[in-house]
Order: C-alpha cells, then structure tokens, then sequence
C-alpha cells in the first residue's frame, strides 16, 4: 500500500490544477456549479432538505460527489497536512464513528463510479481500489492495525470536502473529530470537543434567529438512511481551498489585492455543499462540508446567476459581510456585479436554466 | 477602506456562547469536596461555606488547593483558617496542577468540585477534571476577580496567560493578535487571531479590556 499519487493517470477527466501560488483552478462547464441561491436575497435559515441524487450532469447527480478538482484537491490536502498535521484530528472515542464514515464513502464511492473506485468484501476482509489516486488498499474492517492511517484520516485523505464527526451525548452534538483543509476561516484544532452552540458561537444574527436551535433539534432526529443538505457561502479572493486562521497571515494580504480589473478573474464565490448522515454504529453524525469555487467571471456567463449575485451581494446585511470576511471588497463587487445585471426578473430556484 | 474584522466588545458584553456559564458556589452533599481556586474566587468559597447546612463536615472532607490571583490578590489565610481536612497553597496555576492530577485521578463519584477565580484557574481545573470522564456539568465554576484573558494564537498555537489589552503581542511567535469572543474548553483559553493580516503594520492601539 502506498499512498504516492500518480495524478495524469486520468487526465483526461481530472484537471491537473492548483489551488496555490499560480492558481490554475478553474471549472470546465460552470453549469455544474451548485450556485446557491434561490431567490434575490439571503438570510440565515435551517433550510435543510434532504440529501438524494439529484439532476444529471450536476454537483447534486450523486450522494458524494467527485468531480474534474479530485485529484487536484488531494494533492493539495496532502500538502496541507503534511504542513499542518492538526488540521485533523479525532479523540480516542471516535474511532468507531471513523469507521461508519469510511465505510459509507467506499460503498457510495464504489457504487456511483465505478470506472474509477472499486470495494469488494469477504466477510471483514475488504479490498479498496481508487484508480484515480494509484492506491489498493486490502484490510480488515474495525482493524486499526491494518490501515496505513487511523480509518478517518485514511478516508479523508481521498475525499473531497471537509468532515466533521459528532457525537451525540446530553441532549447535544460534540464535534469531536474533524478535518479542515477547505474551511472557510475556522479551526478545526480550536473547535474540536465542542459542542453545536460552542462552535457556532462566532456567528451572527443566527442565535437570535432561534436558527441554531431549530437546527440541533432537527439533527438529533436525523435517521440513518436519511440524509439532509443545506448551502453555505461566503467569498474568497483566488482559488484558494485552504482559507485556515492558522495561516491567514499569509493568505489575508490577497484580500487587498483586488482591483476593478481584476476582480472577475480572481473574487471567487465559495459555495459550501452541507450534508448530514447519520452513522449506524457509533450513532454519530457526519457532516460533509464541500467546497465549491466559481470566479465571478464564470459566474455571470449565466444572465440569471449574474443578476442574482448582484441582488445578494447588494443587499446583504453588513454583519453578514463582516462575518463572512469580505466586508472590504464588498462595494467593489457590488459595483462589478450591476454592470451584469439588467434589472429583469429572475425565476425561483437555483438552476441556471429554469 | 480599513477591514472591521474586530468589535472591542467590554468584557461585560452580551454573553459568548462558547464561554462556560458561571454562577455562584452553592454547598451540595458529597462524600468528598474538592476545592480549587485562585485570587479572589477564595472569596466565593467563603460564601460558599456560609450557606452550608454542615459547614464542619463539609470541611472535614474538603481538599482545598489555592494560588494567589494574576493581580498578586494572595487570599491563603483566610482559606488555611478555614480548617479544610487537606490544604494546599501553590505559587501559581501551573504549579498547581500537577496535585490536581493526581488527586482527580483516584477521585471517587460522587466527589463535588468547586472551581472559582479566573478563567484561566477554572478552565485549567475543569480541564483535568473532565479528563477523568466527570461530565463538565458535575463542576460547579464562579467567576472571581481578575478578568485577564488566557488567549491561544491560532496561528503558532502558543497560549499567552494574563492578557489585558487588545490587540496584543502573542508571547511566542510575536504577532500583533486581537482576542476573538470564542472560547475552548479543550484549550481553556480564548482564541487569538492576526490583527494586521490583511494589511501588515495597520495595528490600532491597544486598548486595555480586561484587567
């Protein structure tokens, strides 16, 4: 077993990109891109909906999705990593729960693409294949011993998205074991061993919406089998995956980088792709953060998304735009945006062409 | 246009949802009582053993571990005339928790644990108790005196003790940090985070918020 990629074995699907230094992150049709807003304004909701495939030829065709970035974003997990090993981390009673998720991803992976991932089992003896990644793995399901990694680490280390576990105890959700490689500016090594209105604590107006609420009571009823999804989002300048508090220093100098002519090419929307699972063993709950990147260039090639963003940006309320950390750019977007936007109606709903 | 990425919100501002909830010590029946404060909060055990029904046999099974406050409040006397069955003074937080991880690892159920003073002696404590499998709820927390802050940098992830202004200079790696209202338990400590990240060297004064 290694885990040496050999990125370019499918190089005809998977785009051979990067998410750092030059940048070459881009998407090759946009109207797969789950663009997040389905009406002219945004406010902070539950809005779960459950978690089934979806439309053809989208983000939403399978439970998890893998798309041209996999490779590229492995790649670039593994160097964060290598950096910054507290980017994941797991408390020792979560190990069962780490299992349940390695077996949910292998079985869906396995199942939706086969050309390119393959699971056979016998009895506890199981065999991985990812093809993409160059990687066979033979093991011994609930084994430790048998992984080159502990069972979530292993499985994240070939999963897009970012990927919370938590436990469920005294009437809440502990997030106790996590990895952050895409985040949006939170810490998985401060948050992890908090509970849900712990690490949600920095975000505002939700609260006092009673938000948070709704949204623990409706996830402590959430049943294996039955998984749910919501967006997020928020703005990020270049294609970068790894916006961490850990190294904002670094990357925070690119928020003043924007210019009028430059903001199409490099003001990225940053679309978080939530899903819930429940996991039949440990019974915790899994949450799948999945980060999607779109250049506001890419974006209004689409005359309804370019209206709407415009609409949204315009009038979100400016602690919105704080929290989410584009409060600067903010008036510059807007002012790009208008000039994409010619003020006709937009139709309900978030595809492009309804 | 400068970032508003901070609000110097007053120690005293609506509550942080990540902070522990405190409230005052109340006696409860206990086979055994360990007592852990700093500074001030030997004022709370006082008022504590006040509203005791059975002060003399709470005492008697009560191990009291002291330290003087981050401000210099030294309150051992008033605790050491008390009579606690066991009384132990220490100059500071972190030579006081070793005793403390002793004594918790072959503490009983139904042991009733007392926490007051500064967050940094209560987060410290309810950190080591809780690593025994003690729910955090079976710890009773008050908050005394000193509000000086134990700030982790979530950048180098050195944690700096008794900080008083914002933004501030983190200890270990020497950035300028202003101290996010979010708080870690794990850690016992808040977080900090650059100040000046998007734009080097705009650093406002600090202005002293906890004291």
């Amino acid at each position: 077993m290694s885990l040496d990629f050999r990125p370019g074995a499918f190089a005809d699907f998977f785009r051979n990109e990067t998410f750092r230094d030059d940048f070459t992150y881009r998407n090759s049709n946009i109207l797969r891109f789950p663009f997040p807003f389905d009406r002219d304004d945004y406010m902070y909701s539950v809005n779960m909906e459950p978690h089934v495939p979806g439309r053809k030829g989208t983000a939403f065709e399978h439970i998890l999705d893998v798309d041209e970035h996999y490779v590229a974003e492995m790649l670039d997990r593994a160097k964060v990593l290598a950096d910054d090993p507290l980017r994941c981390q797991s408390l020792p009673h979560m190990t069962l729960a780490g299992w349940d998720l390695l077996e949910l991803i292998m079985e869906a992976k396995a199942r939706d693409y086969p050309q390119w991932f393959g699971l056979t089992k016998d009895g506890n003896r199981w065999h991985w294949v990812n093809r993409p990644l160059g990687i066979e793995q033979s093991f011994t399901f609930l084994d430790e011993s048998t992984l080159p990694y502990p069972p979530f680490e292993y499985i994240m280390r070939q999963t897009q998205g970012d990927w919370t576990l938590q436990d469920e105890r005294d009437g809440t959700l502990w997030m106790d074991a996590g990895i952050a490689t895409s985040q949006a500016d939170w810490s998985v090594d401060f948050d992890v061993g908090m509970n849900f209105m712990e690490w949600h604590a920095p975000v505002p107006l939700a609260h006092e919406k009673g938000v948070f609420d709704r949204a623990l009571k409706f996830l402590l009823k959430l049943q294996h089998g039955a998984p749910v999804r919501r967006f997020n989002w928020t703005m990020t300048v270049n294609p970068l995956l790894d916006t961490a508090p850990e190294t904002y220093p670094k990357w925070g100098p690119m928020k003043a980088t924007i210019t009028p002519e430059n903001l199409g090419a490099r003001q990225h929307l940053r679309v978080e792709l939530q899903s819930l699972y429940r996991l039949p063993r440990s019974n915790a709950i899994a949450f799948d953060i999945r980060c999607y990147l779109s250049s506001f260039d890419q974006i209004v090639t689409v005359p309804k998304w370019a209206r709407r963003l415009h609409r949204v940006v315009r009038d979100l309320p400016p602690e919105l735009a704080t929290y989410k950390g584009f409060i600067r750019n903010r008036d510059a977007m807007v002012e790009w945006l208008a000039k994409h936007d010619d003020g006709q109606p937009t139709s309900p709903g978030w595809f492009a062409d309804d | 246009m400068k970032p508003v990425k901070t609000s110097l919100t007053p120690v005293d501002a609506p509550a942080i949802r990540s902070r522990p909830v405190y409230a005052p010590l109340k006696p409860r029946p206990g086979a055994q009582h360990l007592i852990v404060a700093d500074g001030e909060g030997a004022e709370a055990v006082v008022a504590m053993l006040d509203k005791a029904n059975d002060r003399s046999g709470l005492l008697a099974a009560a191990h009291v571990m002291y330290c003087p406050g981050p401000n210099g409040t030294d309150l051992t006397a008033a605790l050491q005339t008390l009579g606690p069955a066991q009384f132990f003074r220490a100059p500071t937080i972190p030579a006081l928790l070793p005793r403390l991880q002793r004594v918790v690892s072959t503490v009983h159920m139904g042991t009733q644990f007392y926490l007051a003073g500064t967050e940094g002696l209560i987060g410290q404590a309810e950190r080591e108790i809780m690593a025994t499998g003690f729910p955090f709820a079976a710890i009773q927390k008050e908050h005394r005196g000193s509000t000086l802050r134990r700030v982790q940098c979530v950048h180098c992830k050195g944690i700096t003790e008794n900080v008083a202004t914002d933004p501030f200079r983190c200890s270990h790696c020497g950035l300028m940090l202003f101290v996010r209202d979010h708080y870690s338990r794990r850690i016992a400590a808040f977080q900090g985070v650059n100040i000046d990240a998007e734009d080097p060297g705009l650093v406002p004064d600090p202005v002293v918020r906890f004291t």
